[in-house]
């Protein structure tokens, strides 16, 4: 251990050597570390006031995470429908906009990879790419415009004749899970398309050859090429999902809260930033738990995904 | 026999690029044809014409007799070996081999049992739950041939499958691939840039330059009968004099070159003579061809070399030379001399009999050679190189 840190030093110098560490040092401990140790912190702890912190009135307690299962710090005889149903929507939501934008995402990326040549390759990256240049409020106010009563959508629709009267995307959740699986759309794309274009073209010839049609070919040699890309998108979408807040406040609609919006509510509005906390961290465990899950029912290893 | 593969007037055309040019090929069932050219040559892109990659610009492929165009690779009775084999890194080997009996819906029992059996025909029986990672490159050479024989093609085509390998495992294929042509009975169409390769497998060699099929033949007349200037220089080592004709007849051509007047066969193509007086023209002679003859070269050299004696009345064409060195190879003694007015060294291979080659550097020898061993060909493309 002393050796390694010995060559470490010689190699990149003093004055390089405590940079790397310092920094490496401030990004593991200030902005992972600490944040959620302070977050799990005050989950376990009483809701009191910020001047009373410290005292014996802050003590230790899980009432926070009770409150969450049944409504209440002290009764256990209803459970917390109103909480557990948004939680429980909020992860179903999730896992379906997860599922449209790999339905989505891996045509496109395929085609990036395999058909699509030169410049309208370039072309097509940087029209995924440019879009999201813009602000993701100004977008979700966007999507809610496009959307909205007299939206371009509506009115298109009624022009054609296939609708008599403006249908309310925005009550019918039909904007809130446009705009989400827009959001995230590139991390979706991207690793999946960085894994298909890794395979020998060769591969897709010879299976084609040996007779295979089209979708075979995407069964058997594609996909299990590509599922650590495909694992790595459905993570980072699901999880960015699940956690997002600026597209379920803007399109959402009145009766559609999302699980973050709850949090917020608990921080901003009830000041209770114990039970903010102890939800966010059960946000948090119950998405990790859950990839974890299915990475075991697809058979991925998580080292395929950092790769 | 009938015509297994047949290409007519096929033309394939990358924009302006001419990668075929009014190719006309038969190939019949069950033997083993070889195209042979530089990379670069169309080789390839005939192959992909012919598995269906590609579709001619121009022209009709068929196989078996029935037109092949608006057939996808899928549907023709065509199995391809990549040169990078193109296995499939995620599937077992048994998966692997019977990936096409899986395409048509075979259960798991018959194509495990069609696995052992092809194994076995490759020679490795009770590998199939290897992964294909786990194999040495011979191995997985056998492999590829494996799943592609599994689709029971009637036409196999190899793409350089040799290429990656070294030169002893390639050898060693290349007698394996013969036998397994042999056992399973059905086309080969083999694609190489290795003349021995070619030669060595095949029933009938296609040597190609530049989009174009420059003769068709077996190997013997490929090498010893060759019909243009390409494949005399491109098929084996040849010794090339530059000159022009000064006479020609039927039979025999004569060309004033630098080395002096040479006379040589007249190569015949598609029954046409190539050659008249004037035009300019090589003479490419082997160098196993070439003997030294007595008369400059020293009285001791000509006592060791029966050979030479033996045949010295007999050669048509002398010339003067300088020995500049000679490389003793075991069975071969290759022996290259400067002759004025010829750039490249004269190159003499000469069977070792176990006596001492008897003649060293500086010394000044005549090279003699028969004219039926020496061919006179138009200089065409290879005229400016």
């Amino acid at each position: 251990m002393f050796a390694y840190w010995q060559n470490f030093f010689r190699k990149h110098g003093a004055a390089l050597s405590v940079f790397l560490l310092a920094s490496v040092g401030f990004w593991i401990f200030m902005m992972i570390l600490l944040p959620q140790a302070f977050m799990l912190d005050f989950s376990l702890r009483a809701n009191v006031p910020p001047p009373k912190w410290g005292s014996d009135a802050h003590h230790y307690t899980a009432e926070h995470y009770r409150y969450m299962l049944y409504g209440s710090a002290q009764s256990v005889d209803s459970y917390n429908f109103v909480d557990l149903s948004v939680f429980a929507r909020t992860i179903v939501a999730a896992i379906f906009v997860t599922l449209i934008d790999l339905a989505l995402c891996y045509p496109v990326a395929y085609y990036l990879a395999h058909a699509a040549t030169g410049g309208w390759r370039r072309l097509m990256v940087l029209s995924l790419i440019v879009p999201f240049w813009v602000n993701e409020l100004l977008r979700a106010f966007a999507f809610k415009i496009m959307f909205g009563g007299n939206g371009i959508i509506n009115n298109a629709l009624l022009w054609l004749g296939v609708i008599d009267q403006p249908y309310d995307f925005i009550r019918n959740s039909v904007a809130l899970y446009s705009g989400l699986s827009y959001a995230y759309i590139l991390l979706m794309i991207f690793p999946i398309y960085n894994a298909v274009e890794s395979l020998d073209r060769n591969q897709i010839e010879a299976a084609r050859d040996l007779g295979s049609p089209w979708w075979r070919i995407h069964k058997r040699v594609v996909i299990p090429h590509a599922k650590p890309g495909i694992t790595s998108g459905c993570t980072m979408v699901f999880m960015l999902t699940a956690g997002a807040l600026a597209a379920p406040q803007i399109l959402g609609g009145p009766s559609s809260l999302w699980f973050t919006q709850i949090i917020y509510q608990a921080f901003n509005q009830a000041g209770n930033w114990a039970r903010g906390s102890a939800y966010a961290i059960i946000l948090l465990v119950v998405c990790i738990l859950f990839v974890l899950l299915m990475m075991r029912v697809f058979k991925v290893k998580l080292g395929e995904i950092a790769r | 026999m009938s015509a297994d593969v047949q290409l007519d007037e096929v033309w394939i055309r990358f924009g302006d690029f001419v990668a075929a040019r009014d190719i006309n090929i038969s190939i019949r069932q069950g033997e083993f044809f070889s195209f042979l050219g530089p990379s670069g040559c169309g080789k390839t892109t005939l192959l992909r014409a012919v598995s269906g990659f590609l579709q001619p610009s121009q022209g009709r492929v068929s196989i078996g007799g029935r037109d092949m165009a608006g057939i996808g690779p899928n549907k023709r009775p065509t199995a391809l070996i990549f040169q990078n084999l193109a296995l499939f890194p995620l599937m077992t080997v048994w998966e692997n081999i019977t990936f096409a009996l899986e395409v048509r819906g075979a259960g798991r029992a018959a194509r495990r049992k069609k696995a052992e059996e092809l194994l076995e025909l490759i020679a490795l029986p009770g590998q199939g739950e290897k992964m294909v990672s786990e194999l040495s490159g011979g191995q997985r050479q056998r492999v590829a041939i494996a799943r592609a024989l599994a689709a029971e093609p009637s036409v196999l085509l190899l793409d350089e499958p040799l290429s990656a390998l070294d030169l002893k495992l390639r050898q060693h294929m290349r007698t394996e691939l013969r036998a397994i042509q042999r056992r399973v009975g059905i086309t080969f169409i083999y694609i190489t840039h290795d003349q021995g390769e070619a030669l060595t497998m095949s029933d009938h060699v296609a040597v190609m330059s530049h989009g174009v099929i420059e003769q068709v033949g077996d190997g013997n007349s490929i090498y010893n009968r060759p019909e243009s200037a390409f494949v005399a220089s491109f098929v084996g080592e040849n010794n090339l004099f530059s000159g022009t004709v000064a006479a020609t007849d039927d039979a025999y051509v004569t060309v004033d070159s630098p080395a002096g007047r040479l006379r040589a066969r007249h190569a015949m193509r598609g029954g046409k003579a190539q050659l008249a007086a004037g035009d300019s023209a090589f003479v490419f002679v082997r160098p196993e061809s070439l003997k030294f003859a007595a008369g400059a070269s020293s009285a001791s050299a000509e006592a060791s070399s029966t050979e030479a004696s033996s045949s010295t009345g007999a050669l048509d064409n002398r010339i003067g030379a300088r020995i500049h060195q000679q490389e003793f190879e075991g069975n071969f003694w290759q022996v290259f001399c400067d002759v004025d007015g010829v750039d490249k060294r004269v190159k003499l291979s000469m069977v070792n009999d176990g006596a001492s080659m008897g003649r060293g550097p500086g010394e000044e020898v005549t090279l003699g050679f028969n004219a039926d061993l020496a061919v006179a060909l138009p200089q065409g493309e290879l005229a400016a190189e």
